[in-house]
């Protein structure tokens, strides 16, 4: 089978679950619903050889609805091909299944979702935080979460301050002004 | 250095007297087997192992015997980016040093947090512990690192040891003598 065979054989058979197809540099992504995941990843791995999951993101689209975009970036070794699947899912529904029994490697990158974005995994083997510690009260990638963070307090295990920013965050600018003009400078975010 | 080694000296009996204050004795005695608790949490350890790595030799100034228990240290040196989650580890370990004990600060991000104005990072590790010596860059040169090594060392020597640590009987001391 081939790359496009491959592809082919996915439009095939999942024609009404694919939302929308798009091609830009050799790297296919597909948009799908959040509960034809686990379906879809199965088959891609095993009838068209996505064996490598490279990585799962998380987006914040604050303001719009649904909220939150999962992308799930496949490779496939036979076929030398990348293929992504993206999923949305909105704040309240806030769970998403999890693929860490299809691809091993999924099971960090799930707790680190979680950690980062409050996106619970259903399935999930073992769902703590991986970065901050257990009872850290926050999800600090989001978007309405402060770049100097908040205040939190959990006695004998850790505890926060919010961050003096001095005027920042520190923006460089990219340009081909002399590093004089490019270096980073406090910028406020409305400018 | 007149001032921290007031020595009376006398041909006749050279080498086998000499006079010197008490504080004197133990702060050079102090500072120059400091041994020091390598507290490295980033890039900064990397110069912290090659400023005890033959080239730069931390042994010249007689802090080469790193060790790994608090137990048996001195001095803290802090190296590299404090997280929240780690920051109360490294006051536990310090906690667990024996007086007298000294924290060094190397690096930008130990000092004052570094580049990372960020929810994750503390903002100084002197929020937490008392710093002796801070010292800049990102990460400093080795060089750098034992100069802040040799700072500590003149602060060492002009400390007041045997009244801080033995205030009763310096106060008895002083009573029996006036």
């Amino acid at each position: 089978m081939t790359r496009e065979e491959a592809f082919a054989l996915l439009n095939k058979s999942f024609g009404e679950k694919i939302q929308s197809k798009t091609e830009f540099r050799d790297e296919t992504t597909y948009t799908i619903a959040a509960g034809d995941l686990r379906e879809i990843a199965e088959f891609s791995r095993d009838e068209l050889s996505f064996d490598y999951l490279l990585d799962i993101t998380s987006i914040d689209n604050f303001g719009e609805e649904p909220r939150f975009e999962i992308v799930h970036e496949l490779y496939s070794m036979p076929h030398a091909a990348h293929l992504r699947l993206k999923l949305r899912i909105s704040e309240d529904v806030g769970e998403v299944d999890t693929v860490s029994d299809i691809w091993p490697t999924a099971n960090w990158h799930e707790r680190e979702i979680y950690d980062m974005m409050g996106i619970k995994f259903k399935g999930h083997p073992d769902l703590r935080r991986i970065l901050m510690w257990d009872g850290y009260p926050f999800f600090p990638l989001r978007k309405d979460f402060p770049l100097e963070g908040l205040p939190s307090e959990m006695p004998d295990v850790a505890f926060t301050k919010v961050t003096s920013m001095e005027g920042g965050p520190f923006v460089t600018r990219p340009s081909t002004a002399t590093a004089k003009d490019r270096e980073p400078r406090a910028r406020p975010p409305q400018l | 250095m007149p001032e921290t080694h007031p020595t009376a000296y006398d041909s006749k009996i050279e080498g086998n007297v000499i006079f010197t204050r008490f504080d004197a004795a133990l702060n050079w005695v102090r500072k120059n087997s400091l041994w020091p608790m390598p507290m490295g949490l980033a890039c900064c350890a990397i110069e912290l192992m090659a400023t005890a790595a033959s080239r730069f030799d931390i042994a010249r100034f007689g802090a080469e015997v790193m060790r790994f228990s608090p137990r048996q240290c001195d001095v803290m040196i802090v190296a590299g980016t404090v997280t929240y989650k780690m920051a109360l580890a490294v006051k536990r370990i310090y906690e667990q040093m024996p007086e007298p004990k000294w924290v060094i600060a190397m690096g930008a991000c130990a000092s004052t947090g570094g580049m990372y104005r960020s929810y994750a990072v503390l903002q100084g590790i002197d929020q937490l512990l008392p710093v002796d010596v801070y010292i800049s860059g990102c990460p400093p040169r080795p060089e750098a690192l034992l100069a802040g090594l040799m700072k500590l060392q003149e602060k060492i020597s002009r400390e007041r040891s045997f009244a801080k640590q033995k205030p009763e009987l310096v106060e008895r001391l002083e009573e029996a003598l006036s």
